[in-house]
């Protein structure tokens, strides 16, 4: 069929293109559209990149994020020399640090040692980890020739722990929160916002208000109170899972608003009306006809939704009542910063907003991009 | 309309109730009661609970009754008595605590959603006027920034560039010397300036989504055939954009006060821990931590309360501002 209409065609007819654009899928139609904008394009690569490097954390971090290192404990970020007087440098290499004490205060500093030069090397064997808790390895992708002398390129925490790899895996947790948030909150939104919009009636008011209601709480305050009243001896798997589940509490009224209106709007269009007096049932009226036509606007709006619970979970753990250590996550990650003089101490340990920041910002502009390609038909 | 305002002012009751049911349940949520608490941490502390307070205490609070009638009794005696419960932790009433923390967070939130109208609406207006210009990019920019910024971070950059460059300790709503001094005209210079900073911090986050709604309406207006019809007629540009698009798109900021207030007083929350500030947010985080389940609850039945309002009012103003709204 297809080569057949390839050919030049007579006037009147439809070009290649045009004949692609007409047939193509809406799924299709959203891709290209989406793909004009280019701040979420590049967002969206930043994202698959990001996930991609916290699927495979042990691997892209240099060193397991538990490792207590003493001897260099508060150690500063070491910068990556690629030139110095012996020549250039490919991979670059870092200097060795040599911790030492202040006489007066006692306080802890280190002292560059310019001699001591520590080659970085790839795919080196390193701590070892485990893939998806499976596939056991020892393979780092950067790491220096002897795995005990410091590599630490965004410089370390209290104890001594790497920050980097604390940050890489820290992403395992703080990128998935939200996803899985976002998840419930689609879930209980798309359920409680069809039925409402459908059936109408008091089951309709009941859940209106029930939407306004919990609306109507400030949501930092009513999650604080929510994992304050999480029980203190849950693992940290059960946490995670109890953090999730507060932060769509509140999500899926957004989703289910929408759903509502679009039900509204739909119950009276002619293909509901169609599939009606054939006698569809009511549940596949809801899932097979209503709800596709009005998905990819509730992409959007939860893909724009997921910076908040990524933001909200950094928030509730920096305040001590989200996730808790040794759970690691940017958030918990933060714990240590909420005084001044700790900042003014260990700038570096700010460090892990720079992820979340980029995620945030990332998520924005593809919600964006996703929001104007959401309609392909309009 | 009347009609319209007391029928908004009706469903404003059982709104109240369903919060207020789902603040107890929260508050009964953790194990124990707060007697059973108060008499572990007082045991802890040394000293006992006398059996006739006990009772008295478990009788006042209803403790031994099903959820329902205690629910009863504590929004009873918040009516009535204007009592909210006991504070375990600093064992006095909630009430005695709450009052002066709310104040200062309404003053902050208030100041903070004033603001962010200020910075918003001349900068939307710019924006939609001169779309795609290199201000537009700009500003989208900036306020994509600001939104994914965490407040409680903002606040630490701005505290420690006070401290570090200017040498000032930016946090709490006085310096030392005039905390517990009389109101005078050197303590509110001081007070204001330390006012800013969680206006600043607190305004920044709401500002660039305000300034996207706002865009978007000037711009659907902006390309109505009225506007053509008015430039047609030779009607000044700065006339044109006044005289009706701008007053039709200021729906949003009305609109934006019943999400702003909530959304300022969460973002409080944090930021008041971080600056020190004598709101609700350190007090209430801290019986969170210690599980003071009446007090927190209160601050919780408070602020949600202040929300309803601010959604009433905001209804109120649209109904006022925009007659379209009326007819529905």
């Amino acid at each position: 069929m297809r080569e057949h209409r390839s050919e030049p065609i007579a006037d009147g007819a439809l070009t290649k293109v045009e004949e692609r654009q007409l047939t193509a899928s809406q799924w299709q139609l959203i891709w290209w559209r989406f793909r004009r904008h280019r701040a979420a394009m590049i967002s969206l690569a930043v994202l698959i990149l990001f996930y991609f490097i916290a699927a495979f954390a042990g691997f892209f971090a240099p060193r397991d994020p538990t490792r207590i290192d003493a001897q260099f404990a508060q150690a500063p970020p070491q910068p990556l020399v690629f030139y110095d007087e012996a020549g250039w440098h490919f991979p670059p290499i870092v200097y060795g640090y040599v911790g030492e004490r202040d006489p007066k205060t006692l306080r802890k500093f280190y002292r560059v040692s310019a001699d001591d030069r520590q080659q970085i090397r790839f795919f080196v064997k390193g701590d070892p980890y485990t893939l998806f808790g499976l596939i056991e390895s020892d393979i780092h992708l950067i790491g220096l020739d002897d795995p005990t002398q410091p590599l630490f390129l965004v410089g370390t925490d209290l104890l001594g722990r790497d920050m980097l790899s604390r940050i890489i895996y820290g992403g395992q947790i703080s990128l998935t929160v939200g996803l899985i948030g976002v998840f419930l909150s689609l879930i209980l939104g798309i359920l409680l916002g069809s039925v409402s919009g459908y059936y109408g009636g008091w089951i309709d008011v009941v859940i209106q208000r029930l939407i306004e209601v919990l609306r109507s709480i400030p949501t930092i305050p009513l999650w604080l109170t929510l994992s304050a009243a999480l029980p203190r001896d849950l693992t940290q798997l059960q946490m995670y899972f109890g953090i999730t589940v507060i932060l769509s509490f509140i999500g899926w009224t957004e989703v289910a608003r929408v759903v509502r209106g679009k039900f509204m709007s739909l119950r009276n269009e002619d293909f509901v009306l169609a599939a009606r007096t054939i006698g569809t049932p009511r549940f596949r009226i809801i899932y097979r006809h209503m709800v596709p036509s009005f998905i990819s606007h509730l992409i959007a709006a939860l893909t724009l939704a997921l910076p908040i619970m990524i933001l909200s979970e950094t928030a509730l753990s920096f305040l001590g009542l989200g996730l808790r250590p040794p759970t690691i996550s940017w958030g918990t990650l933060l714990d240590g910063t909420q005084n001044l003089t700790a900042i003014a101490i260990t700038p570096w340990l700010l460090i892990p907003v720079m992820p979340i920041i980029f995620t945030v910002l990332a998520f924005n502009f593809v919600g964006d991009g996703l929001r104007d390609a959401a309609d392909p038909y309009a | 309309m009347v009609g319209f305002i007391l029928r908004r002012m009706l469903l404003f009751i059982p709104t109240l109730l369903f919060i207020s049911i789902l603040v107890f349940f929260l508050i009964q949520l953790p194990p124990g009661d707060f007697l059973d608490t108060l008499i572990l941490r007082m045991q802890e502390g040394g000293s006992s609970v006398d059996a006739e307070t006990e009772a008295v205490l478990r009788e006042r609070y209803a403790l031994d009754q099903p959820f329902l009638i205690q629910y009863g009794r504590w929004v009873g005696t918040i009516i009535i008595e204007g009592d909210f419960g006991r504070s375990f932790n600093w064992n006095r009433p909630v009430s005695d605590l709450i009052w002066s923390r709310l104040g200062w967070t309404m003053l902050i939130s208030i100041g903070s959603i004033l603001f962010t109208w200020a910075l918003a609406f001349p900068i939307a207006i710019y924006s939609a006027t001169n779309q795609y210009s290199f201000f537009d990019y700009f500003f989208s920019f900036v306020g994509f920034v600001g939104l994914a910024i965490p407040n409680f971070l903002l606040a630490l950059v701005l505290m420690w560039i006070g401290f570090s460059v200017f040498g000032v300790s930016m946090g709490g709503l006085f310096s030392s010397e005039y905390r517990d001094a009389a109101w005078s005209i050197d303590k509110f210079l001081d007070f204001m300036s330390h006012l800013w900073v969680p206006i600043v911090v607190l305004g920044t986050a709401g500002t660039a989504g305000l300034i996207r709604t706002m865009r978007a309406n000037l711009l659907d207006e902006l390309n109505k055939p009225y506007v053509e019809a008015a430039r047609a007629k030779g009607l000044r540009e700065r006339r044109l954009v006044w005289k009706y698009p701008v007053r039709v798109a200021l729906n949003p900021f009305i609109s934006s006060l019943a999400t702003l207030l909530p959304s300022m007083i969460s973002g409080a929350t944090i930021v008041s821990v971080v600056l020190g500030l004598p709101t609700t947010g350190p007090l209430m985080l801290d019986a969170l931590l210690e599980q003071d389940m009446f007090l927190a609850g209160s601050f919780l039945l408070m602020l949600s309360f202040f929300t309803l309002v601010s959604t009433l009012i905001s209804d109120i103003l649209l109904l006022l501002v925009d007659p379209r709204i009326r007819l529905e």
